[in-house]
């Protein structure tokens, strides 16, 4: 018997330009015990279906139609009702599980709360069964974890929580929204498993929101992709994967970038010339510690020695979990954060000692595409004068009159209509927005660009568009890049060479496909195992590799040996893994054998 | 000659244009949601009304602010009363002066210090602000502790003081109110420059050589300037509000001017001999002044930063 059914459900908002229509009819249901992915991307509406179905619209939202929980009717119940079925009959996890916690509640009070409101359950017995949980979820230390606030946890530590708390009352159904989009690969495995887990063990109904078809490969039964408000095709996973008969389901699979692909980049010949050098760059951060009387900041090593070189042409993929010091490196690069030690040579001329107005000559040549697309543009400025902007600044002999010119082209070249130079980038989408920062950062026609994230904030068939966008540029220009991304998947599509960073530093470097089927380091291996691969047969049959304990602090010295345990066991904690190159142009840290790094018991987590 | 011009070929191409779809800014998207706010749209109508008043009203006296009607000063509370075919349409003040002249005059002074007040806020609070917070480091630091030892004084003593010592007239009136207003004003500023400069669009202007003069001017201002207008217009009335408690005190602006504050002060002090609308007539307009430059306010921010509701 069906736990949910949604019939004909219609959404739309009151807005100041008249009702938008945000769910035009969907009907679907989800039977007990069994995983429904939603898909589609942002303004589908997969998650206002969602959101309208457990009464938690905005106060414009307007939802019409028919929602049975068990039979129940439950759509546009008073509050007081809703609140018996919500967090006890149905369970909900969000995409951000720090905006979805209560700051100032410790994780046992939050927890307990659902209890007591829906149980009547306080006390002693409240916190047995909260601590019970926590261990189901499998956080380790779980009872310090319950005198915890939100923010002393870790990302995918918080998601677990938030599993916890949505799983107490057993609810019959779990709604989870974009689970796994804020997380690390490696994190999202493990998330993704428990949710799994606990499926099958409590025989809870899951209903997943995602935009991702790996993530859907892996966990879902039945499918329903949205568009536009509706659901466009329905049905098993094996039958949409292999034959999806919608035109937007097909596009979708398509754009997904495949691990498994083998279509990387060939390497660049050896004799190209070198643009780029960068040898032993380091980045510190001074951190004050919390306690200490005389508190003397200890250096936060961010980027911690790496060196590679770029040619001519070449597109380097650099690739790490937050936190790993990609961002700050490719700051560093370009010296918008000033870099602590080491050299940056840029054609032969060491940028690192440039002053600020040498600087600012070279500067013309070395751009950079950042993350958010809607942020990186001034919110006052027309997009045409965001694009113009360098040329103010590196063209000063153009009249306003070349200079529109000049945008207008570009527009075009990155396939933005030149009518559209009036607009403010609120009035444009995520993709257009990026085309405009990818057209303001090729103004002038640099020789470097990093894309730090570039494509990470889109939805997917924007992302294949903007990628293959960079790529048409690269080939028409001639430009290098570094393209900076968490999803390796996305990296090994466009680069020539893939760099692998672990706090700081470089575990592994090398050609594109050889990092991807060959990887030798146990942290890119267990990176690449994480990585779901949209297509369900190939994805549930994959073994995982699990490094014990999350992703460590950079703070934590002993961390950054976590692939070296022989070397923590003999005390030398300072020592610097080599980097030995095992095949031609492809360069792996010092390890010890996998086995050995797996079976360190998780000693570190017991903190 | 013609054609060589900058501005002519920039004109040329802006007509040209004409098929560029044209966008909608934030300032725009912030006018209209201000014209669809009712209540700051009445106040701004009201606010109109008194400064037309203020405008055209000596039109309409028949005596002057500092004619004396020896006629009726006598008797202030039989003869002094309002009286529109006498001319006195507000009646007299305790000297025999025609009180609709000097609400008038008061009025304007009350406006006057509230603008000059909040203006010099404005200028002075922003650009100390945008300093501190885009530099940053020492020279935010002590920028920042000086602003802080200014704001432990209390501001009423501060004004006195330099009244007291510089002589009380228009001028220094002014620099009084301007020397306490910026203060909050610059650290408002100050951590709104400190947020933006770590935006991404900032960063990106770096990175596209855009020097640091040109990214305050060019990024910097015209995104705090929301914020700045808004506190300014809630800084109006405060102004006007500072102004009247010195002027109440007998501190501030000196005969033959005066100030809405001052005749609240007169007014209230011969109440109780039954001329009443001595203290309603400038209490009438004074209320209104500041309850519509609230509601202004109010309606400013939320036009400017509709995410604050």
């Amino acid at each position: 018997m069906a736990v949910l059914t949604v019939d004909n459900l219609k959404v739309s908002f009151d807005t100041p330009d008249g009702p938008v229509s945000a769910v035009k009819g969907t009907s679907f249901h989800i039977e007990a015990g069994e995983c429904l992915g939603i898909v589609g991307e942002s303004g589908s509406g997969k998650s206002q279906t969602f959101m309208a179905a457990m009464g938690l619209l905005p106060s414009n939202g307007r939802a019409s139609g028919s929602v049975r929980l068990d039979g129940h009717e439950i759509l546009n119940l008073p509050v007081g009702k809703l609140n018996d079925v919500r967090g006890a009959d149905v369970g909900m996890i969000f995409q951000d599980p720090l905006t979805a916690l209560t700051p100032h509640l410790r994780v046992g009070e939050q927890m307990a709360e659902v209890l007591k409101v829906h149980r009547g359950m306080t006390g002693s017995a409240a916190r047995r069964l909260c601590l019970d949980w926590l261990e189901r979820v499998r956080i380790p230390a779980a009872s310090r974890r319950l005198r915890q606030f939100p923010h002393e946890l870790s990302g995918g530590m918080r998601q677990r929580v938030m599993i916890a708390q949505a799983m107490l009352c057993e609810p019959r159904l779990l709604i989870a929204d974009e689970p796994t989009t804020a997380l690390d690969v490696t994190v999202q495995a493990e998330v993704l498993d428990l949710i799994a887990g606990l499926q099958k063990e409590h025989g809870t109904a899951v209903a997943l929101i995602t935009h991702d078809m790996g993530v859907v490969a892996r966990m879902c039964d039945r499918l329903e992709v949205m568009q536009y408000g509706e659901v466009v095709e329905s049905g098993s996973v094996g039958k949409i994967f292999g034959a999806a008969d919608h035109a937007y389901t097909r596009r979708l699979l398509d754009a997904m970038p495949r691990i498994d692909a083998g279509d990387a980049p060939a390497p660049m010949p050896a004799e190209t010339e070198t643009l780029l050098d960068v040898d032993d760059l380091r980045v510190e951060f001074p951190i004050r510690p919390e306690s200490g009387f005389f508190r003397k900041p200890i250096p936060l090593k961010a980027v911690n020695g790496v060196s590679f070189s770029l040619a001519r042409g070449e597109t380097l993929g650099i690739v790490g979990e937050s936190g790993c010091g990609k961002s700050t490196l490719a700051r560093a690069v370009l010296r918008l954060i000033e870099p602590t030690d080491g050299n940056v040579s840029w054609l032969g001329t060491p940028l690192t000692d440039l002053d600020k107005r040498a600087m600012k000559k070279e500067r013309k040549d070395l751009q950079i595409v950042f993350q958010d697309p809607l942020a990186s543009l001034d919110p006052r400025m027309t997009i045409a004068a965001s694009i113009a902007e360098p040329l103010k600044t590196y063209r000063p002999d153009m009249t306003a009159r070349e200079r529109r010119a000049a945008v207008a082209e570009m527009m075009e070249r990155v396939g933005l209509d030149p009518d559209m130079q009036n607009r403010y980038p609120h009035e444009m989408s995520g993709g257009q927005n990026q085309r405009v920062g990818i057209a303001r950062a090729m103004i002038n026609r640099p020789k470097l660009i990093i894309c730090d994230e570039a494509v990470s904030a889109l939805d997917v068939s924007i992302q294949a568009q903007i990628v293959k966008l960079l790529k048409d540029l690269q080939a028409e220009f001639g430009m290098s890049m570094l393209f900076i991304s968490h999803d390796l998947s996305v990296v090994r599509e466009i680069s020539n060479r893939i760099m692998v960073l672990y706090l700081g530093r470089i575990v592994e470097m090398g050609d594109g496909d050889m990092i991807c089927a060959t990887p030798r380091h146990p942290y890119t291996q267990s990176l690449i195992s994480a990585v779901p691969i949209p297509d369900p047969d190939l994805e549930r049959s994959r073994e995982r590799i699990r490094i014990p304990g999350e992703l460590p602090s950079p703070l934590d010295l002993r961390a950054a040996l976590r692939f070296l345990p022989s070397k923590l066991a003999a005390g030398d904690e300072d020592y610097v893994p080599r980097l030995d190159q095992v095949a031609p142009g492809h360069w792996v840290a010092e390890h010890d054998p996998l086995d050995r790094i797996l079976a360190q018991a998780p000693a570190q987590d017991a903190l | 000659m013609f054609g060589k011009s900058d501005k002519a070929a920039d004109l040329a191409g802006e007509v040209t244009d004409h098929t560029a779809i044209q966008g909608r800014s934030l300032w725009r998207d912030a006018l209209d949601r201000f014209l669809r706010n009712k209540a700051a749209m009445a106040c701004v109508f009201v606010l109109g009304l008194i400064v037309v008043f203020v405008v055209f009203g000596p039109l309409l006296a028949q005596w002057s602010n500092e004619e004396i009607d020896w006629s009726r000063m006598g008797d202030i509370v039989r003869d002094g009363r309002p009286n529109i075919e006498n001319g006195h349409y507000f009646g007299l003040d305790e000297l025999g002066r025609d009180l609709y002249a000097r609400v008038i005059q008061a009025t304007r002074t009350s406006l006057l210090v509230g603008l000059i007040g909040a203006a010099m806020a404005l200028i002075l609070g922003t650009a100390y602000g945008v300093i501190a917070g885009f530099y940053g480091g020492r020279l935010d630091a002590g920028m920042m502790r000086f602003v802080d030892i200014l704001l432990a004084i209390p501001t009423t003593l501060i004004i006195i003081l330099i009244l007291v010592v510089a002589g009380r007239s228009f001028i220094t009136l002014f620099i009084a109110l301007g020397a306490v207003s910026w203060l909050t004003m610059s650290r408002i500023v100050r951590a709104q420059t400190l947020t933006l400069k770590t935006r991404e669009f900032i960063e990106a202007a770096r990175a596209g050589g855009v020097s640091e003069g040109a990214i305050i001017v060019r990024h910097i201002l015209p995104n705090l300037l929301g914020v700045v207008i808004v506190y300014a217009s809630l800084l109006v009335p405060e102004m006007i509000l500072a102004e009247s408690f010195i002027s109440f005190l007998g501190l501030g602006i000196a005969e033959p001017n005066t100030s809405l504050g001052r005749l609240i002060a007169e007014g209230a002090g011969t109440m109780a001999y039954g001329t009443l609308w001595q203290l309603l007539f400038p209490l009438f307009f004074y209320v209104t002044i500041i309850i519509t430059m609230f509601f202004i306010g109010d309606g400013l921010r939320d036009a400017l930063d509709p995410k604050d509701r």
